[in-house]
C-alpha cells in the first residue's frame, strides 16, 4: 500500500498539469467563443462540391 | 436606410416553403437565395434561377463565380433563409483616416479589424463569411464570432497606403448580405472578455479542486468503516487540505468580494452566509488537519464552490446574450454624416466630427446626424422618437432640426449648429446614464430569505453550543461549528441563479430579451405601469380613419397621393391601393398645402384645411370641427375648386393594446400615460381606449405636453413612493426607461430607448408584455419552491446538528441531494412560452 506514498502525488501532478493546459486554452481566447466552433466543424470544405448539392437547391445545367 | 427594422436576431420570415423541383417552375416561383416568394415584376421567364430582389441575385451571383455555391448545400434547407440585405454602399468612409486609425490597429505589417455584421442568422452565414479569404485576395484571415455576430478580419497591409483599402472588405462583405458596422465598444468587449476568462479559470480550478477532494473523501469514508491504518489516514486528510485550499483561497474569492460589499453597504446578500459557511468549514477542517483528529468537510465545501460558481457562469451567459441581442440594434444605427465640402462634394464621415458652421447633405428616408437649421430644401421631419409627436412637421430654409430625428421626403442641406456630444439627442443620452446611476438596486427575494437565514443559523449554533455546554467545551464547539457548516446555503444560494438563468434563456426564445435577474422579481409584484403614446399604444405612423363625402374620388384621390412622398400622401395612397391608378397631368406639389393634379380632364386637389380657397360649405366646415375634437387630422379633397370629401388621419391605437390593457388592470397594476404629444390627442386616445373591466377609468394619470426631462422627473418621483414599470420606444422615453424599476422598450424603439431599458421586447405590438408579466410571476415561484426545498434540507441538517450526530459523510449526502432538487426543479419547469405556443394554448 506504500506505493501510494508515490501514485498519489504523480496523479496530482497529471491533474495539475491538466489544469495548466487549461489555463494556457483560455488565457489564449480559445474559450471566449463557444458557440461558433460546434457550427464550424458541421461545414466541411471539400466534402460538399457544389455539384453534390441536394437536388431541390440545383438548377439545371445550363 | 433599411437597417433599423432587420435588427433582432429572431429567425427569418419564413419557414418550411416549399421549394421548386429540379428546374420546373413551380406556379409560385421561390427565390433561389432566400426562398421568398418571387414578385411577378422580378419574375424572368427565360432564366432558370429565380430572385425576388437584386440583392439576392447579385450573392447568388458571387457565390457561383467563386465556386462557394456549396452555401446552400450547408445551409439547413427547412428554416427560411433572409433575403439579401445588401446595401449597395460605397463605404468610403472606411478609408478615411481618422477611422482606420480609431478601428483598426497594426501588428507585424497586418491590419485587424472588429466588424459587426448584419443578416447573421445560421451555420451556412459562418461558413460564408470565413471564406473572405477566396474572395479577396489581400485578406489573410477572417473569423466569425457567431453568437456576438463579430467578424475578426486582418488583412496585409502594403507599404505606404497600397495594401487592401478597407472599404473593399465592406464592399464585399456588403454584397454578400452581411453590411458591416464599425465596433465601436471594444474597451467594453474586452473587459467583459477578461472578466468571463477569470470566472472561466477560478471555475476551473475550483473543478478541479472539488474532484480530487472526493476522491480523497471517498477513501476516508470507506477507510472509516474499514479501520483505515493511521498512516493512510494522515495522509489523505493532509492531501484533502493541499487539494482544497486553491478552490478555497482562490476560486471562492468571488464570494468573499460580494460579502464584504455587502457588510459595507449593510444589506443582506447571499454570499454573507456562503463564505460564512466556506471559511469556517475551511478553518476548522485545517487546524483538525493539524490536531490529527475531528472533522473535516473538505470534500462538501470544494464542491459547493464548484456548484456556485458554474451556476453563476451559466447566468452570466444568458445576461450576456440579452445584453448582446439589445446592443447590437444600437451598433447597426448608422453614426454618419454626408458632409458638403465648399467644393460642393460630399464626403462620408463620422458624424461625430461634424462641428458647427459644417454644411450637411440629409437625404429622404435618413436620420439627421446633428442639431442645424436647413438651409436648402423642404421636406418633412418625423420627430415622434425625440418629441413623441405623432404628426410628421413641414420644414423649410431656416427651420430647426435636431439629430436624431428622421427626415422623410425630400434632400435638404442643414448648416450644423451643435453636433457630437453637443446635440440634444446626445444631452438626453447623457441624462440616461445619469438616471442609471442614481437607481437604487433592488433587494432579491433570495438575498433578503438570507438575512433571515444568517441570523436563524447564528442563533442556533449558540443554542447548540449552549445546551452541549455540559458534555465538556471540546463537544460543544464541534457541535457548533458542525451545525454552521452542515447548513451552508449551497441550494439557497444555487435557487435563484439557476431559476434566473433558465427563466431569461426561455423569455428570449419567446421574444423578451431581459438584461438581469433583477428585474424578473420586480416584474411579478402589482405596478405602476407607464406607458407612452406614440408607437408604444399606438402605431406611431398615420392611417386614414375617416372618410366623409363624395366615396367615388377615392381613385382619384389614390392617383394623386401616388405622387408624393409626403408622409399623409403615402398614408392615403396605401389606405386605398386597392383602387385604381388613373393618369395624373399638370401634377403639382405646395409643401404644407397640398397637392393637386387634372386627372380625366378635372382639376383634383387634396391638401391641409388652410389651403382651401374660401369658406367651407357647412357639412364640410362641421366635419373638420368634429375630426379636430376627436385629434384627428383632417384633409380636403376638391374637385375644380369645390370642396367634396373630408378626410381624417390618425395614428391608429395598436390593435392588441385595448386587450392588454383591461389585462393588466385586471392582474392588480395602476397604468399611467405620459406623452409629449399635444393634450387634446392623448384625450382623444384615451377616450377611445375606453374603460377598464370593471369600469372605473383605464389610467388614473394621463398627461400630455412632457418634455423628456418631464417624463423622468415624474417617474422617478413615483419610483421613490414604488414600483413603476415604464413601457416606450423613443429617445424621450429613454431616461424614464432608465429610471423606472423595469424599463421595457417595445419592438422598433431607438436605440437610446434599447440602452436605457431593462427589457427590450422583439415582437411588435404590446401584448408581450403580458407574457413578460406572467412569465416573471412564473419565475418567481420557481424560485421560491427551490428556496423552500433548500430551506427544508438545512433544516433537517440543522436538526441532526443539533442532535449532535452529523458527521462529513452527512453533510456530503445532503448537500449535493439539495443541490439536485434545485437544478433539476429550475430546468424543469416551463415560465415563458414562445409565442407559437401561446397561440396553441388559446386556441384549443
Amino acid at each position: 500500500m506504500s506505493v501510494l506514498f508515490i501514485a498519489v502525488p504523480v496523479a496530482l501532478l497529471l491533474a495539475g498539469s491538466a489544469l495548466a493546459a487549461f489555463f494556457w486554452a483560455a488565457r489564449g481566447g480559445q474559450l471566449d467563443d463557444l458557440e461558433t466552433p460546434p457550427l464550424r466543424m458541421l461545414l466541411d470544405d471539400d466534402a460538399v462540391p457544389p455539384a453534390a448539392a441536394p437536388p431541390t437547391r440545383e438548377p439545371p445545367a445550363p | 436606410m433599411l437597417h433599423s427594422d432587420s435588427v433582432p436576431a429572431v429567425a427569418g420570415p419564413v419557414r418550411g416553403l416549399p421549394l421548386p423541383a429540379n428546374g420546373e417552375l413551380a406556379a409560385d416561383p421561390a427565390c433561389q437565395h432566400c426562398g421568398l416568394p418571387v414578385p411577378a415584376l422580378s419574375f424572368d421567364p427565360g432564366a432558370s434561377e429565380q430572385f425576388c430582389c437584386a440583392g439576392c441575385r447579385i450573392v447568388f451571383g458571387m457565390l457561383r463565380e467563386h465556386a462557394l455555391d456549396g452555401y446552400y448545400a450547408q445551409r439547413t434547407s427547412d428554416e427560411g433563409v433572409p433575403p439579401a440585405l445588401a446595401t449597395g454602399r460605397d463605404y468610403a468612409e472606411f478609408d478615411d483616416p481618422a477611422f482606420v486609425e480609431r478601428y483598426t490597429t497594426l501588428q507585424r505589417g497586418e491590419r485587424s479589424a472588429e466588424l459587426l455584421l448584419e443578416g447573421v442568422h445560421c451555420a451556412a452565414c459562418v461558413w460564408l463569411v470565413e471564406k473572405l479569404p477566396a474572395l479577396l485576395p489581400g485578406v489573410t484571415s477572417c473569423r466569425l464570432d457567431y453568437a456576438q455576430r463579430l467578424a475578426y478580419v486582418t488583412w496585409a497591409e502594403g507599404g505606404t497606403g497600397e495594401g487592401l483599402a478597407p472599404s473593399r472588405i465592406a464592399q464585399t462583405l456588403d454584397r454578400l448580405g452581411y453590411p458591416p458596422h464599425p465596433h465601436c465598444d471594444r474597451s467594453r468587449a474586452e473587459l467583459e472578455r477578461r472578466e468571463n476568462r477569470d470566472l472561466l479559470l477560478r471555475l476551473a480550478v475550483a473543478g478541479a479542486s472539488a474532484g480530487n477532494s472526493m476522491l480523497f473523501a471517498l477513501a476516508l469514508y470507506s477507510g472509516a468503516f474499514a479501520d483505515m491504518d493511521g498512516r493512510f489516514l494522515g495522509y489523505f486528510r493532509a492531501l484533502s487540505v493541499l487539494v482544497a485550499l486553491p478552490s478555497v483561497l482562490w476560486s471562492a474569492q468571488i464570494f468573499y468580494r460580494g460579502a464584504l460589499a455587502a457588510v459595507r453597504a449593510r444589506s443582506p446578500h447571499m454570499d454573507l452566509p456562503l463564505s460564512l459557511g466556506i471559511l469556517l468549514g475551511a478553518v476548522s477542517g485545517t487546524l483538525n488537519v493539524l490536531r490529527g483528529q475531528g472533522e473535516i468537510y473538505f470534500d462538501s465545501l470544494t464542491m459547493l464552490i464548484f456548484a456556485l460558481l458554474a451556476a453563476r457562469y451559466v447566468q452570466r451567459g444568458q445576461q450576456r446574450r440579452a445584453e448582446l441581442g439589445a446592443g447590437r440594434a444600437h451598433a447597426f444605427t448608422p453614426h454618419l454624416a454626408r458632409r458638403l465640402d465648399p467644393g460642393g462634394s460630399v464626403r462620408v464621415v463620422p458624424a461625430e466630427s461634424v462641428t458647427a458652421g459644417a454644411r450637411v447633405e440629409v437625404l429622404a428616408g435618413d436620420t439627421f446626424p446633428v442639431d442645424g437649421r436647413i438651409d436648402v430644401g423642404e421636406s418633412s421631419v418625423d420627430r415622434s422618437w425625440l418629441t413623441g409627436e405623432a404628426q410628421p412637421d413641414a420644414v423649410g430654409p431656416g427651420s430647426e432640426v435636431l439629430a436624431g430625428t428622421t427626415n422623410l421626403s425630400a434632400r435638404v442641406v442643414v448648416v450644423t449648429e451643435r453636433g457630437g456630444a453637443e446635440t440634444r439627442a446626445a444631452r438626453i443620452l447623457r441624462e440616461v446614464e445619469r438616471a442609471t446611476l442614481r437607481r437604487a438596486p433592488i433587494a432579491l427575494l433570495a438575498d433578503r430569505v438570507s438575512g433571515y437565514f444568517l441570523a436563524g443559523v447564528l442563533l442556533l449554533s449558540l443554542l447548540a453550543f449552549l445546551s452541549w455546554l455540559p458534555a465538556g467545551l471540546g463537544t460543544a464547539l464541534d457541535t457548533a461549528i458542525a451545525l454552521l457548516i452542515a447548513t451552508c446555503p449551497c441550494g439557497l444560494a444555487l435557487a435563484t441563479p439557476l431559476a434566473v438563468s433558465s427563466a431569461l434563456g426561455q423569455a428570449a426564445r419567446a421574444g423578451l430579451l431581459i438584461k438581469g435577474g433583477a428585474c424578473l422579481e420586480a416584474l411579478s409584484r402589482p405596478a405602476l405601469i407607464v406607458f407612452d403614446k406614440t408607437g408604444t399604444l399606438t402605431q406611431g405612423k398615420l392611417s386614414l380613419a375617416v372618410w366623409e363625402g363624395e366615396e367615388s374620388l377615392k381613385a382619384q384621390v389614390k392617383s394623386l397621393e401616388e405622387c408624393s412622398a409626403h408622409p399623409i400622401a403615402r398614408a392615403l395612397a396605401a389606405a386605398l391601393a386597392e383602387f385604381p391608378t388613373l393618369p395624373v397631368s399638370e401634377y403639382r406639389q405646395r409643401t404644407g398645402y397640398g397637392v393637386e393634379g387634372t386627372i380625366l380632364g378635372q382639376r383634383v386637389s387634396v391638401g391641409a384645411v388652410h389651403a382651401a380657397s374660401g369658406p367651407l360649405p357647412e357639412w364640410a366646415d362641421s366635419a373638420v370641427q368634429r375630426l379636430s375634437r376627436e385629434a384627428k387630422s383632417p384633409v380636403l379633397v376638391a374637385l375644380d375648386g369645390e370642396v367634396r370629401a373630408v378626410l381624417g388621419l390618425e395614428d391608429r391605437v395598436r390593435p392588441d393594446a385595448v386587450a392588454t390593457l383591461r389585462r393588466l388592470r385586471q392582474l392588480g397594476h395602476r397604468l399611467a400615460l405620459l406623452s409629449g404629444d399635444r393634450q387634446a390627442v392623448v384625450d382623444a386616445l384615451v377616450s377611445r381606449l375606453g374603460a377598464a373591466a370593471d369600469g372605473s377609468a383605464l389610467f388614473e394619470h394621463c398627461q400630455g405636453d412632457l418634455s423628456p426631462e418631464d417624463k423622468l422627473a415624474w417617474v422617478e418621483a413615483e419610483h421613490a413612493r414604488g414600483l413603476v414599470f415604464m413601457v416606450g420606444d423613443g429617445v424621450n422615453d429613454a431616461g424614464a426607461l432608465a429610471a423606472a424599476s423595469v424599463g421595457i422598450a417595445v419592438h422598433g424603439g431607438a436605440e437610446a430607448s434599447l440602452q436605457a431599458a431593462h427589457v427590450f421586447v422583439t415582437q411588435p405590438g404590446i401584448a408581450p408584455i403580458l407574457e413578460l408579466i406572467g412569465g416573471a410571476r412564473r419565475s418567481l415561484g420557481v424560485i421560491r419552491g427551490s428556496l423552500a426545498f433548500s430551506l427544508v434540507y438545512n433544516l433537517l441538517a440543522a436538526g441532526l446538528a443539533l442532535a449532535g450526530k452529523i458527521s462529513p459523510l452527512w453533510a456530503a449526502v445532503i448537500m449535493p441531494l439539495s443541490s439536485l432538487t434545485v437544478v433539476a426543479h429550475s430546468y424543469r419547469r416551463h415560465m415563458f412560452r414562445t409565442p407559437a405556443a401561446r397561440q396553441e394554448e388559446s386556441a384549443p
